[in-house]
């Protein structure tokens, strides 16, 4: 009999995703529920989905989901949350759902230091909706809804989450991460570890954004996308740690 | 019977919500309820409960959603805007066949409206407020005990039921103190929630809580399942009180504060000789269809504190077997008996009846 | 008197609330029925705060006052605003300290009590409310002065156990007038 050298996670079910080709949905779930699995927190696990292309990740996943309205989910996360501290509550949300209508959902959350962990899909584009403008699409950047490119005098700036976030006293964890490179990726498994593990230890919310690329929407091969991501998305949003707790604590 | 305590309606509300089992109230400061709020976070903690003060009426209602998916029972209250703000996290507690209970102490509108008494959201809360096909079981509670006695009903209903649970008051029902005995409200009864998120414990398939359903037919099928439950609730839950409608010409309906007004109305023309009764519906949805079934009145006569929403549902529920009017105020002012009686003794010349 | 609809009115922060909540209390241990209802939004702040408080041995209809058979007035502003909607045949409690005109209508008892000047002699200007509650209760015979000290003791929280006493003393010098 074969030796299994690789296998997927158990948290992860058989259905195939929908997601479109190139699309950086499957690497982060399948990252969430290799770290879930590894940390034997799967049967602990409560997501709490978005309204955006992973609103159906309750498909994939063998663990419970909820499925929030737009922009939501830290609020209904927190209430998850505080009836049940042990287990551990993540929302999974995308740029306009976090950025834009959940705004202040995703402040409040941050500033009361919520125990939950934010898994934060930046792809600069609303794609469930077929690619309008989102909070984070770049300046100059082409979508159905900035059809001449994305003028700051006309629809504002880009909003930088990670740094915005990191005013505030009550996120133990913040990190921003990508998934256009194998080492890339294996950064923002390690991130995402940590987040759940700060969650675990009761520190405090934990934020972990990815830089992650939208082929379809962006008109461009998974090939183009993945070189946009890394010239155009990083230099705007720098990748690394911004907050990180326990470093503090160690000072 | 226990102890009578002399408690605002608002403070009520806290108390039985606590000894019905809840631990998770959510809110957001409006007038006037706030002092349900201020009770619950004076409470809560003490009994290794959580309050918590959302950053919005919004977020407040969704904290509701997440506590009532984990299976817990959980609360919200507001004011009439503010409830405007929930119902579209209502409109998700429905869809997820989840059970809560959210609390209208209503005040004038639309818009900023006023701060004083109003009924004017009996619409909001009986036909939808959010979107889609579902309903909210509505209780109008009239004075401080019933306040207390309902709020351990809507706990109890919405748990069996999986239907979020409404209590509507105004701000005279919130604000206003008369003695309680907590020991005359029903005990809770705790349903068994094995649909709940609070993780598989690597035992069980995972749960959803599902508020999305990208086909068609299976959305189709989850609404009808949904409207069958509600006619089981239609059937079983319609409660009201009624008096004197045996004999009666004219047939007085209200709710919560008016109706206290129209009992002073009534009482006084009874004693005049003029024949007429109340019926007072406790549940607003489902409407106490029965109780206007049975009756054969000349005419019926609607008081509230709305521009008269609650007339079509009495139109319906008789088939219109008698005219109904209407008279109240509103804008946040109460209607005097004087008012009432000043109506129905036109509405006694209209329809040729004596005193 | 056995019963009663009365309005207390006056200036937020003169007690007018809770000289009300201590009738409504005393009410509820005698099993009365009852009800307490506050004005309540920003005019608290400042403007006149009136609470109606309605005692029977009925169940209380509607708990708004339209007609009240006693008006405690703390304010001018009060006087002129409930005077013309007395029950004819009630009473009047003004205190004198702060209202300089007397009641127009002649079908309705009036009573005047320096209850802020004594108040203040008794070395807290506060305890008006207190000191026209004991006037109140002396008039009208709804309360003995033993039912409201029993009832100031039942319902001043342990943190505040030192102003029962003020309290209690303040009502007897307004009832002793």
């Amino acid at each position: 009999m074969a030796k299994v050298i690789f296998e997927k996670p158990k948290a992860l079910g058989d259905k195939p995703f929908h997601y479109c080709a190139g699309c950086s949905h499957g690497v982060v779930h399948r990252l969430v529920c290799e770290v879930l699995d590894e940390l034997d927190l799967t049967g602990d696990a409560v997501c709490v989905e978005p309204v955006g292309c992973s609103v159906t990740a309750d498909e994939y996943f063998n663990f419970d989901v909820i499925q929030a309205a737009h922009g939501r989910a830290p609020a209904v996360a927190t209430g998850i949350k505080r009836a049940l501290p042990e287990n551990i509550v993540f929302t999974y949300q995308g740029d306009g759902d976090l950025a834009a209508i959940g705004t202040a959902e995703t402040v409040h959350s941050a500033a009361r230091g919520e125990n939950i962990t934010v898994i934060f899909i930046n792809n600069t584009i609303y794609g469930m909706t077929g690619g309008q403008m989102a909070p984070t699409s770049l300046p100059g950047q082409v979508t159905q809804t900035s059809p001449y490119g994305r003028d700051p005098k006309v629809q504002g700036y880009p909003i930088r989450v990670c740094e915005m976030l990191s005013s505030l006293d009550g996120p133990s964890f913040i990190a921003r991460c990508s998934v256009d490179s194998v080492a890339h990726i294996r950064d923002a498994k390690k991130a995402i570890k940590k987040a759940f593990e700060y969650q675990k230890a009761g520190k405090g919310l934990s934020f972990v954004e990815i830089l992650s690329i939208c082929p379809t929407n962006w008109g461009m091969s998974p090939k183009e996308a993945i070189k946009r991501l890394q010239d155009e998305m990083i230099s705007y949003y720098p990748l690394g740690i911004y907050k990180d707790e326990e470093v503090k604590d160690n000072e | 019977m226990g102890e009578k305590v002399l408690m605002k309606g608002n403070e009520a509300i806290g108390e039985a919500a606590i000894r019905s089992g809840c631990r998770h109230f959510f809110g957001y400061p409006i007038t006037p309820q706030t002092e349900l709020s201020a009770y619950m976070a004076k409470k809560m903690p003490k009994i290794g409960g959580t309050f918590l003060q959302a950053e919005s009426e919004i977020a407040a209602i969704n904290m509701v959603f997440g506590a009532s998916g984990a299976g817990v029972r959980a609360m919200t209250s507001s004011s009439s805007p503010g409830i405007s703000l929930k119902s579209e996290g209502i409109s998700y507690i429905a869809a997820g066949d989840l059970p809560a209970v959210i609390v209208n102490i209503m005040r004038g509108g639309p818009g900023l409206g006023g701060i004083q008494p109003a009924q004017s959201d009996y619409f909001q809360a009986t036909k939808g407020g959010g979107h889609g096909d579902y309903h909210l079981i509505v209780l109008a509670p009239n004075g401080v005990q019933e306040l207390a006695n309902l709020t351990a009903d809507a706990f109890n209903i919405s748990d069996e039921y999986r239907i979020p649970v409404m209590l509507l008051g105004d701000g005279t029902i919130g604000q206003m103190m008369e003695p309680v005995d907590f020991d005359e409200i029903p005990k809770p009864v705790y349903a068994h929630k094995p649909w709940a998120v609070n993780g598989t414990k690597n035992k069980r398939a995972a749960n959803c809580v599902k508020t999305l359903y990208l086909t068609p037919s299976e959305l189709e099928d989850r609404v009808i399942e949904r409207y069958e439950k509600y006619e089981i609730v239609k059937d079983k839950l319609q409660r009201w009180e009624e008096h004197d409608t045996e004999d009666a010409d004219i047939i007085v309906s209200s709710y919560g504060i008016t109706s206290r007004v129209v009992e002073t109305a009534v009482k006084q023309l009874r004693s005049e000789g003029f024949k007429v009764g109340i019926i007072r519906p406790i549940t607003l949805w489902p409407f106490p269809e029965k109780a206007y079934k049975a009756v054969h009145p000349k005419a019926f006569l609607s008081v509230e504190m709305s521009m008269g929403q609650m007339v079509e549902d009495i139109k319906l529920a008789c088939e219109c077997s008698a005219p109904v009017y209407f008279t109240g105020r509103t804008g946040g002012i109460i209607p005097t008996p004087d008012e009432v009686i000043a109506k129905i003794k036109e509405i006694a010349g209209e329809v040729k009846i004596n005193g | 008197m056995n019963n009663c609809e009365m309005i207390l009115a006056g200036f937020g922060g003169q007690g007018i609330l809770f000289a009300g909540k201590i009738l409504a209390h005393a009410a509820m241990l005698k099993n009365k029925q009852l009800s307490w209802l506050p004005s309540y939004g920003p005019e608290m702040r400042g403007g006149t705060a009136n609470c109606h408080v309605i005692i029977s041995d009925e169940p209380v209809g509607s708990p708004i006052i339209t007609e009240p058979d006693v008006l405690v007035a703390m304010n001018a502003p009060s006087l002129d605003k409930f005077e013309g909607a007395m029950a004819p045949g009630g009473i009047i409690f003004a205190d004198s300290s702060l209202i300089q005109k007397k009641a127009e209508r002649n079908d309705i008892k009036a009573i005047y009590i320096a209850a802020t000047e004594i108040a203040d002699s008794m070395g807290n200007k506060s305890l008006a409310n207190m000191v026209m509650l004991g006037a109140v209760i002396k008039e009208t015979g709804l309360f003995t002065l033993d039912e409201i000290e029993e009832t100031i003791t039942r319902s001043v929280p342990a943190k505040k156990a030192a102003l029962v006493e003020p309290n209690i003393n303040a009502v007897k010098a307004g009832f002793g007038l």
